[in-house]
Order: structure tokens, then C-alpha cells, then sequence
């Protein structure tokens, strides 16, 4: 094992867990504001991956397949938030686990109709393709160094908007007490919109970059999602601040839990049962590392509610 | 309360009906179909008992669901190549019969059950429906990597295991077993609904505060509640893979804890016979809206919602009255 | 002097910088109603849940008949005899009123994991049940789901659960509030006859009701208490007059 291939690797695991933060992002936002749980998050990636696909083949423009992503995902997400979400605001959870798992129903079976059950891929643009090299003469794709950046970009961004914005002022408002905002005169409805497109647009734009470098197809959403649901949960729901935390820990918990770990069952196994002890145990890692936190804290690493 | 009885024994009938009639026209997927269903109604009675009666929404049932699948896949897979499972500490090999495999399952799902549960009941809320989902996803994802019984692809069995007496390659014997085992379970679960257990299991879902107060603790009653409903959802599981003589990691997958949520909610969460109706509604729309359309799953999907958004009470609720039987 | 059943020896609970229990010592007598007041905030639901179990205080012990029981839960204080009513009503609002009085019956014989038998039909549960709910006057209302009973009807339902456990003390979180004129006399009727059974801690809001029922008051204003004595020494108590009284009286 060299080094220049785990810091390699410890750098898809960031990549990872950025793109992670990206999707857990909405649905910790979501979560803490409404007190919602949306499995159709996973929906919103996956629209916002198909839209850039679809873009990036009418126009040829990366930057604007982005684009497309973002608004495509943030439609949909205003959409379904006025149809449908709107109406669970006020009932249990489970409601909101089976009325979100209908409408993945939907949003998967209607992805099939229009496109078809065959991936689609999208290239990355011209200017982003190759690799760059790092200090200490590492070598690293250019594409995922540059979801790093952005993701970060993404995620400062964030963080100022709520805490600097006035409408981050009143997404924490909402957080800790509801009557309080209605109290403030400010429209709830369009807030709780505006922060679920939010969350949607966010999802899409992930979906897009992520779709990059794998393919696009139908149920690509769903095994993100988990992951994000874990993330947040490790991070305590609510938490943008958990999100960010978690997201890099299961980003780089997955990443290099496949790398290291039948390394290090290697040095005891022969390499064929190190392979797939290794392999098994790395797949289950960020769920035990989920059961681990819950076990030590119920409530997440900065959970409050 | 009276509609609700009478509702109950005509859903019986229909089914155990439909398997009749499929026989004597000699329709044997028909009698695949309706076996299918039955095998999904324990699966939904088992999830209902913890999240009907105990309130809790376990969003990671497929782990039982798979683990029984895989409990016969595994012990039959070792009894077809005449190889044994253990030889250390002691020998243990692979067996072809249904009843000692049904045991092993249910005792195994409540092993699992009762790990998952005592870990998981720690929390609450959200908290509860992610960190069961997880244990499921651990689980599926332990099944793809393990490549001794198949991984991703699974496990092929070639002959149904056998019952003592029937063939069950028949397809109306292996559904009359089935279907005794729905009955057993419906019987099970009806008693401990109204037994003390199921007084005190609803009082905890209505008001933990209450329970306390008369001097109990909801910890140990959710957890005995979870402990059952993974068992009957463990027995479900290798049911459903001797019906399909094959299993693979898709029972564990998280789309199987959802559509065992869909057969419970479907049919009523709450009513001991809700998830029948579920199941059987679950059957009936696949079969149709799948001739209908390849992409049946959208109109699948419009129903779940319309029923989440309007009809609360499922099946149960719009046909047996919104008043829950106690008694 | 009798030996008190419940025995608070120097509870001290805080959160932050605010004590909302700061030394607080107090008993509970056989025969006796005791009742304890004080303004909103002084910490009354706060004392209360370190007696019944759902909250550990920071230092301090509570002793029920002899018995230290800080540690234990609240499940555990349920069943050595601590009888409790809530402020909020607790109950279980999709059952009937007969099937919450025999969960608390269930609760105090014990033999909750029981799969088979028909808990409707115990008759020796259903004879406890009913004489509790015959107690408080619901005896006619068995049937009734208890989400249809009127605020007041909840109240005594609670009494009435918390008799089924035959308790050793009964530990009353403001019983009286939300109540009209006619139901807290109608409570306070049942009260009365209650303190026979096992001595009362009453936390209350109607002063009408106290003055009425209380064989001993004490007053509790920011986490401490600031007097026990009769009805007759707190009336005439200045600093209690002045903490507490004076404002209620003249307002």
C-alpha cells in the first residue's frame, strides 16, 4: 500500500462526502423546518441527473446541463411540495415515509417511461477532464477535484445564507419554534416551499455531478438517499452542521473502509477470504458506524430535538 | 365491530376460494398468485404487530424477511449438494424439511430481532424507522459480498423442501400449508391482541407516560412486541423462498420493507386482518395494472398516495368503519 | 409522630444556572393530604418527577417507606406504591374507560407478558377496575371510549387508575386545573374520602381546594421552601403572604 494511493483515495472518500452533504443538506433542512421525512429525495437527484443528461445531449454545454439540473430538480421540488408534501407537515411519520414512498414509486416508474431502462451517460466537459498534479507529486482527476471545491463552495454558501440571510434567520426561527415565525408575519407556506426547492435543487445539482462519473439511470437516487439518511441521522437530524460533519465521515468511512480494510485482512487471511471479509465488512462499516453513534448518542452527534 | 368479523372470514373465504376455483380449472399460476399473497399477509401480520399494535415504524423488515429466505436457502442449498454447514464444534447439516426449517427461521428472525430491537428501541422517532432501515441495509448489503451462498445473483434451490405427508410441489398442497400457517398466526396474533400483553403493548403506543405510571416499562414491551413480529416476518421469508425456490439479497432489500409497510397500510394499520386485505389488494393490483401497463408501479404508486392522503384507515377503515375493535 | 411514608431528604435538581430544586426537604404522613403551592415556575412539576422517577436530582434522596428509591425508575416506584396523576392527562385515549382501569389493575398484579387469555375477561382484574372507577363516580361510564369523557371525567379517571394500583401514597400534579367550580368540588369530594386510603402529595393551583382538603401545606418559591405548617400557620405566615399569597388574594 502506498501513500500516494491513500491520499488518493482519501480524496474520493472528501468527494464522496461532499456530494453526500449536498443531498443531506435538503433533507436535514427539511427535516428540522417542516419536521418532514422525504425518501423521494432520492427522486430529486436522480430528475436532476436525467435533466443534465438530457441537456448536456441537446446543447452540448456542461454548463448548462448545471443548470438544468438545478432548475429541473427545484421545479419538481415545488411541485411536489404543493401537491403532496404540503399535506404531511402535520402527520406522523409514518404517513410521510409511505405517501414519500409513493411518489418514488411515480418519479421511478415515469424516469423509465420517458427515458427508458437504459443509462445514460454524461461527459464531463472538455476543460475538466485529465488530472492535475497535487504538491508532493500526486496525481488526481481534475473532474473530482473540482466537485471538492464546488461542493465546498456549496456548502459555505450555505452556511452563510443561514446564518447571515434574513431568510436564514427565519429557516432557524422555524427550527426552534413554528408559532414564532407565523407570529413574525412571515409567510410560512412560501418559506417552507422555498426551502424544500431549495433541498431539491441542491439534490438535482449532486445528481448531476455524481452522474458524471457514474451513470445516469433509474434508481440511482435510492442507495444515496440511504446513505444520506444515515448521514443525517449521524449528524442529528436538523443539523446542517451534523450534515457537513457526517457526510465527510461516511464519505470517507466507505471509501476507505473498501480500500483498507482487505488490506488489513490481508495481513491474516489468504487474499482471496481477505477479499471478501474485507469487502463485506466494508459495505456494512457506515452502517455499523450509524448503530455505533446511535448506541453512544440516541440522537445524533449535534442533535438537540 | 360485528362488520369487521364478518369482513374477516369473507376475506378468508375469498382467498381459500380463489385457490378452489383456480384448481378445478386447473389454472396453477393462479394458485401461485394467491399462495403469494397469503405468504405476504403473514409477512404484513408480522410487520403490524409491532407497528400497528406497538406503534412502531420499522422501516428495516426485510431483514426478517430475508434472513427466513436465506435461513432455507442456505439450509437446503447444503442438504441438495450433500455438504454440511458446520463440521466445527459440531456437525450440523443441511436439511430438506420445511417444519424444522420454519423453527430455525423463527428462532433465528427472533435472535435478530431482538439484537436489532434492543439497539434501535434506544431510539426514537425518525431515529427509529432510519436506524432499522440500516440494520436491513447492513444485512443486504452482508448478502451481495458473500459469495459462498451466491452473492448478488443468490441462491438457487432445485425441489421445494417437504412436508411430512404432502407434495408440496403441488401447487394447492404447498398453498393449503401456507395457508394453515395464516391462520395459525391470525389465531396467535388475535389471542395476544386482546391478551394482557396486548392491553398494556397499546396503552405504551397511546401514552408511555401512562404505562409507566401503573408500574410498567415500554422498553421490554416493544421489545417482546418486536421480537414477535420478526419472527412471524422471519417465517414469512422462508415461506416466500420455497414458493420461488430461490433467494437473494433483494428480500433484504430496502424496497421489500417498504412493500411490506405498503400491504399493512393498504389494508389498515391496526386491524389484525388489515394486512390480509393488504396483501391480497397488493396481489390483485399487480396482476391487473401489470397487464395493464409495464409501468404499473406509477398507478401502484397514486394509489399508496391517495390512500395516505385520504383513506387512513385502508381497506379495513373504509369497508369495516373508522371505530378500532378493542374488547 | 408517625413515621412518614415518603421522606424527601435535601433534593437539589438544576439546570444551568437556574436551582429548580435548590435543598428541598419534605414528607408525607399516613392519613394526612399534604399539599404543596407556589407560583408558576417555583419548580412544582420538577419536585414531582423527582418523586416519581422521571427525573434523577443532582444530590438529595427520596425515601419511600424506609426505602431509598433515587435510583430506581419510574416503572419501579409505580409498583412499590406510588400512585400518580398527571397534570396533562395520561391516559390512553383510544381505549374504553373500564380498559384503562384494568391496565392499571394489570399494572399493579403484574404478569404483563401474558399472550392468551383474554385481559377483558380476568374477572379478578375486572373486579379491581370497576371498584376503582365506582370510586370516583365513573362506574356508569365503563363503556364509554376515553377520548369522548369530558375534561373533567379524565381527571377522575386518572384517580380512579391510580387507586387500581392499591398505592401506598398518591402523588396528584395539579388534579383541579382546567376544572370548573363544580368539578373541583365534585374532585374534592373524592379527595377527601381518598386520604384514607394512602396519604395524598397534592401540587394545586386552587387555593379553594387546599384550603379545603390540606391537613399540611408547603410553600415552594424558586426551588425552595419557604414554610410547612397547617392551613391556619400558612394563612397567617408573612413571608408566604407576602412570596405568594398577597399577590393571589388581591388579584
Amino acid at each position: 500500500m502506498s501513500l500516494i494511493l491513500l491520499v488518493e483515495q482519501t480524496l474520493n472518500g472528501l468527494q464522496f462526502g461532499v456530494m453526500l452533504f449536498l443531498m443531506a443538506a435538503g433533507l436535514t433542512l427539511v427535516f428540522g423546518v417542516m419536521g418532514l421525512i422525504n425518501l423521494a429525495h432520492g427522486s430529486l437527484y436522480m430528475i436532476g441527473a436525467f435533466a443534465a443528461a438530457a441537456m448536456a445531449q441537446a446543447s452540448g454545454s456542461f454548463l448548462l446541463a448545471l443548470a438544468a439540473s438545478l432548475v429541473c430538480a427545484a421545479f419538481a421540488g415545488v411541485l411536489i411540495e404543493v401537491l403532496v408534501i404540503r399535506r404531511l407537515y402535520d402527520r406522523d411519520h409514518l404517513d410521510q415515509v409511505l405517501a414519500t414512498f409513493a411518489l418514488i414509486l411515480i418519479f421511478s416508474e415515469g424516469t423509465r417511461w420517458l427515458f427508458g431502462s437504459f443509462p445514460l451517460f454524461l461527459d464531463k466537459p472538455e476543460w475538466l477532464s485529465g488530472t492535475v498534479i497535487l504538491p508532493f507529486g500526486i496525481e488526481y482527476s481534475l473532474y473530482r477535484l473540482a466537485i471538492i471545491l464546488v461542493g465546498l463552495a456549496v456548502a459555505a454558501g450555505l452556511f452563510w445564507m443561514i446564518a447571515r440571510t434574513r431568510v436564514g434567520i427565519r429557516i432557524r426561527a422555524g427550527e426552534n419554534d413554528r408559532e414564532m415565525i407565523a407570529a413574525l408575519g412571515v409567510n410560512i407556506s412560501r418559506l417552507y416551499t422555498f426551502v424544500f426547492a431549495l433541498g431539491a435543487a441542491l439534490a438535482g445539482f449532486a445528481g448531476a455531478l455524481v452522474g458524471t462519473i457514474q451513470s445516469v439511470q433509474v434508481g440511482m437516487g435510492e442507495p444515496v438517499l440511504i446513505l444520506a439518511f444515515v448521514v443525517i441521522v449521524i449528524g442529528g437530524i436538523g443539523s446542517i452542521k451534523g450534515a457537513f460533519i457526517g457526510a465527510l465521515l461516511v464519505g470517507l468511512t466507505e471509501t476507505l473502509g473498501r480500500f483498507l480494510l482487505p488490506e488489513a485482512f490481508a495481513l491474516v487471511f489468504d487474499p482471496a477470504t481477505a477479499r471478501s471479509v474485507g469487502a463485506s465488512l466494508a459495505s456494512m462499516s457506515i452502517y455499523i458506524l450509524m448503530a455505533g453513534v446511535l448506541i453512544f448518542r440516541p440522537k445524533g452527534l449535534f442533535g438537540s430535538a | 365491530m360485528k362488520r369487521e368479523m364478518v369482513f374477516n372470514l369473507a376475506l378468508l373465504a375469498l382467498i381459500l376460494g380463489v385457490a378452489l376455483w383456480a384448481q378445478a380449472s386447473d389454472e396453477p399460476f393462479l394458485i401461485t398468485l394467491t399462495t403469494r399473497a397469503v405468504i405476504f399477509a403473514i409477512a404484513g401480520v408480522g410487520l403490524n404487530f409491532a407497528l400497528g399494535f406497538g406503534g412502531l415504524v420499522s422501516f428495516g423488515h426485510a431483514a426478517f424477511f430475508g434472513l427466513g429466505g436465506y435461513v432455507m436457502g442456505v439450509l437446503a442449498y447444503h442438504a441438495q449438494t450433500y455438504t454440511p454447514l458446520f463440521e466445527a464444534p459440531l456437525l450440523i447439516q443441511g436439511t430438506k424439511s420445511m417444519p424444522v426449517i420454519w423453527l430455525v427461521s423463527i428462532l433465528l428472525s427472533s435472535l435478530l430481532a431482538l439484537a436489532i430491537g434492543a439497539l434501535s428501541l434506544r431510539t426514537s422517532g425518525v431515529y427509529f424507522i432510519m436506524i432499522t432501515l440500516a440494520f436491513a441495509q447492513m444485512l443486504y448489503y452482508f448478502a451481495i459480498s458473500w459469495a459462498a451462498y451466491g452473492g448478488e445473483d443468490g441462491l438457487s434451490i432445485y425441489v421445494r423442501n417437504g412436508f411430512p405427508g404432502l407434495n408440496t410441489m403441488d401447487p394447492l398442497q404447498f398453498f393449503a400449508l401456507c395457508f394453515a400457517l395464516l391462520l395459525i398466526v391470525l389465531l396467535l396474533v388475535s389471542l395476544a391482541a386482546r391478551s394482557a400483553f396486548g392491553l398494556a403493548l397499546g396503552a405504551a403506543r397511546q401514552n408511555e407516560a401512562r404505562v409507566q405510571a401503573v408500574g410498567q416499562t415500554p422498553y421490554r414491551l416493544y421489545l417482546v412486541a418486536f421480537v414477535i413480529s420478526g419472527a412471524i416476518t422471519g417465517l414469512a421469508g422462508a415461506l416466500f423462498a420455497d414458493l420461488n425456490r430461490f433467494v437473494s439479497p433483494v428480500m433484504f432489500s430496502w424496497q421489500t420493507s417498504g412493500e411490506i409497510m405498503v400491504f399493512v397500510i393498504l389494508g389498515g394499520v391496526g386491524r389484525i386482518f388489515g394486512p390480509v386485505a393488504g396483501a391480497v389488494l397488493f396481489i390483485l393490483l399487480e396482476h391487473l395494472l401489470g397487464g395493464l401497463s409495464a409501468y404499473w408501479h406509477i398507478y401502484l404508486g397514486a394509489i399508496l398516495l391517495g390512500v395516505v392522503l385520504f383513506a387512513r384507515g385502508g381497506l379495513y377503515g373504509l369497508i369495516a368503519g373508522r371505530e378500532v375493535a378493542h374488547d | 409522630m408517625t413515621e412518614p411514608i415518603l421522606d424527601i431528604r435535601g433534593v437539589t435538581k438544576r439546570f444551568g444556572a437556574l436551582a429548580a430544586s435548590d435543598d428541598i426537604s419534605l414528607d408525607l404522613r399516613p392519613g394526612e393530604i399534604h399539599a404543596l403551592i407556589g407560583p408558576n415556575g417555583a419548580g412544582k412539576s420538577t419536585l414531582i418527577q423527582q418523586i416519581a422517577g422521571g427525573l434523577a436530582p443532582d444530590s438529595g434522596r427520596v425515601l419511600f417507606d424506609g426505602r431509598d428509591v433515587t435510583a430506581l425508575s419510574t416503572a419501579a416506584r409505580a409498583q412499590l406504591g406510588m400512585g400518580r396523576t398527571f397534570q396533562i392527562s395520561a391516559l390512553a385515549m383510544d381505549y374504553t374507560v373500564l380498559q384503562n382501569a384494568v391496565l392499571g389493575a394489570l399494572g399493579a398484579r403484574g404478569g404483563v407478558f401474558r399472550f392468551f387469555r383474554p385481559v377483558m375477561r380476568d374477572a379478578a382484574l375486572l373486579a379491581r377496575a370497576r371498584a376503582a372507577l365506582d370510586e370516583v363516580g365513573l362506574a356508569e361510564f365503563e363503556a364509554m371510549r376515553t377520548s369522548e369523557l369530558s375534561h373533567g371525567q379524565r381527571r377522575q379517571l386518572e384517580v380512579a387508575v391510580a387507586l387500581t394500583l392499591a398505592p401506598r401514597i398518591f402523588l396528584m400534579d395539579e388534579p383541579m386545573a382546567g376544572l370548573g367550580s363544580e368539578g373541583s368540588q365534585r374532585l374534592t369530594g373524592i379527595l377527601d374520602r381518598l386520604r384514607r386510603r394512602a396519604p395524598i402529595l397534592l401540587v394545586e393551583h386552587d387555593m379553594d381546594a387546599v384550603f379545603a382538603l390540606a391537613d399540611r401545606i408547603s410553600v415552594l418559591v424558586y426551588g425552595q421552601i419557604i414554610a410547612t405548617g397547617s392551613v391556619a400557620e400558612i394563612r397567617s405566615d408573612a413571608e408566604v403572604r407576602r412570596a405568594y399569597l398577597g399577590e393571589e388574594d388581591e388579584a
